[in-house]
């Protein structure tokens, strides 16, 4: 593994309101490496959004130091280094799929032919081709946020932040968008953070699983997973698939006690 | 509109029945005859307020709009003004009529000043509104992209503050005629809607007053019906999304 994409050492974040000061994140170290696929994965309220978002340049940490691409966090998010995926799929209603795909392409000034093509041929590979002028209420919850992964890799970013994007999906929908993530996945070189709150997903995508405990959040372990590639359907049935979740979840319930 | 055609019809019959005196309540049809025996002056009266009315609209409404972008941008400012805009929408504009007659003179002007005092604040009210409303996470997009403050306003704020625009501009379409005609009463040229309705309800010509009245409620629906459809070529997923 080469030099880390993504470097954090021991970042914490306390957020102060009114009702008093929160502790969301303390002391996280984690260093990702390239074309790798970290899953962060933690009970509710434990600051694994708060960690994917400090990383993007969305929320600044109160301590610890972040480095991303060699650089700081702003200075990646100006060069348009990442693409983010949200929990909800933020898509403009007053433009088309093909529209909304569109939307980096403009922001950065692309060269027309760019922003012509670049859009078909995002949406063919999330299997969108014969929505592309479809306004986002015409589509499914699960169409909707394919069109945000399209969109997030317009700009070929090195990172994808994907903060639980299939949070608000049934499980069939959630498997099949995995299985279509893994696939679009190897036709980018980006690294991914991924946040989750399933264990199976976590563990079905990454090369990595970073397991947290409940706030203040800290990483209670970090489980390799040697999964073969290309994984399919079938690596769902494999006993070391089971092995790791079972591995995944009891450094969930010692991060509990911890 | 079979609603509409049942109450012609009642309204029709009860004249007739109670034999109702055509000074008191005209029936339909002789009102509609009445303005086709006076139709010259009735358009040109209608011409003369609906002119204000446009005008004043679009001083009023442009004004509002643009006033809202700049208080958009400076948040300190719309903080100070939004309260008295807001309060604004209590205050019987129109009650200053005469005092506009003053200032302005008995012609068109002090008419417009009314309509255009009368449609800023809702536009004014509404566009803010729109502008400031932006989900946060359609701004956190906008920032994971660094975009820059203008791209956002241009990309974001004001194609998500169109719905509230056009509900503003629709309800001042209504304003803007009320303003016009009732400005009209309290002085004006002999050929203009509201004088010509004061007049002739004075001298009890019930029937030319509600000639004109008609003419009056006909030049506001078309003014409404426009801004509904430059709604829809302005926003065509809405469009889509109603039909839906």
């Amino acid at each position: 593994m080469g030099p880390p994409i993504i470097d954090v050492q021991g970042v914490g974040k306390t957020f102060d309101s009114q009702a008093g000061s929160t502790e969301a994140l303390r002391e996280i170290t984690l260093a990702v490496g390239p074309e790798e696929f970290v899953s962060i994965i933690g009970p509710s309220g434990c600051g694994k959004s708060t960690l994917v978002r400090i990383v993007g340049d969305l929320v600044e940490p109160s301590t610890g130091t972040v480095r991303v691409n060699g650089k700081s966090p702003r200075r990646a998010r100006l060069d348009r280094d990442y693409g983010v995926v949200f929990q909800t799929p933020v898509l403009y209603d007053w433009r088309t799929t093909a529209e909304n795909v569109r939307l980096p392409l403009e922001l950065t000034g692309r060269p027309r032919a760019d922003r012509e093509a670049r859009p078909s041929a995002l949406l063919a590979l999330v299997g969108l081709a014969a929505f592309r002028d479809h306004y986002p209420w015409q589509l499914s919850g699960g169409m909707q946020q394919r069109v945000a992964i399209a969109r997030a890799l317009a700009l070929e970013p090195t990172i994808l932040l994907m903060d639980e994007p299939f949070g608000a999906l049934d499980e069939m929908t959630r498997e099949r968008l995995n299985l279509e993530l893994l696939h679009v996945w190897s036709e980018t070189s980006a690294t991914v953070l991924f946040v989750t709150h399933s264990i199976a997903e976590a563990v079905f995508l990454s090369t990595r699983v970073v397991v947290m405990t409940p706030r203040p959040g800290q990483v209670a372990a970090v489980v390799d997973i040697d999964l073969p590639r290309p994984r399919a359907d079938a690596t769902r049935t494999l006993p070391r698939f089971f092995d790791l979740v079972t591995t995944v979840r009891s450094s969930l319930r010692d991060g509990v006690r911890l | 509109m079979l609603v509409f055609v049942l109450g012609l019809a009642v309204w029709e019959a009860v004249v007739f029945v109670f034999a109702i005196e055509f000074y008191l309540l005209p029936a339909p049809h002789v009102i509609v005859l009445s303005v086709r025996d006076s139709y010259p002056v009735l358009l040109e009266a209608g011409v003369y307020t609906f002119t204000e009315a446009v005008i004043g609209y679009a001083l009023g409404c442009g004004g509002g709009i643009l006033a809202a972008m700049v208080a958009s941008r400076s948040p300190g400012f719309a903080e100070v003004v939004l309260p008295y805009a807001i309060a604004s929408a209590a205050v019987p504009i129109i009650a200053l009529a005469p005092l506009a007659i003053v200032w302005f003179g008995i012609g068109q002007p002090s008419k417009i000043a009314i309509v255009t005092s009368m449609t800023f604040f809702p536009t004014f009210v509404g566009t803010l509104r729109g502008l400031d409303t932006v989900p946060v996470s359609s701004l956190e997009l906008m920032r994971s992209y660094a975009a820059t403050e203008w791209q956002v306003f241009v990309k974001l704020r004001l194609p998500h503050s169109l719905p509230y625009v056009f509900t503003a501009l629709r309800a001042c379409t209504t304003l803007a005629m009320i303003g016009a005609v009732v400005s009209e009463f309290f002085g004006g040229p002999v050929k203009s809607l509201g004088v010509y309705i004061k007049s002739t309800a004075s001298l009890f010509q019930t029937r030319q007053a509600w000639s004109a009245i008609l003419v009056a409620c006909g030049l506001g629906l078309a003014f409404y019906f426009a801004v509904v459809l430059t709604e829809r070529l302005v926003m065509p997923w809405q469009r889509e999304r109603d039909r839906a």
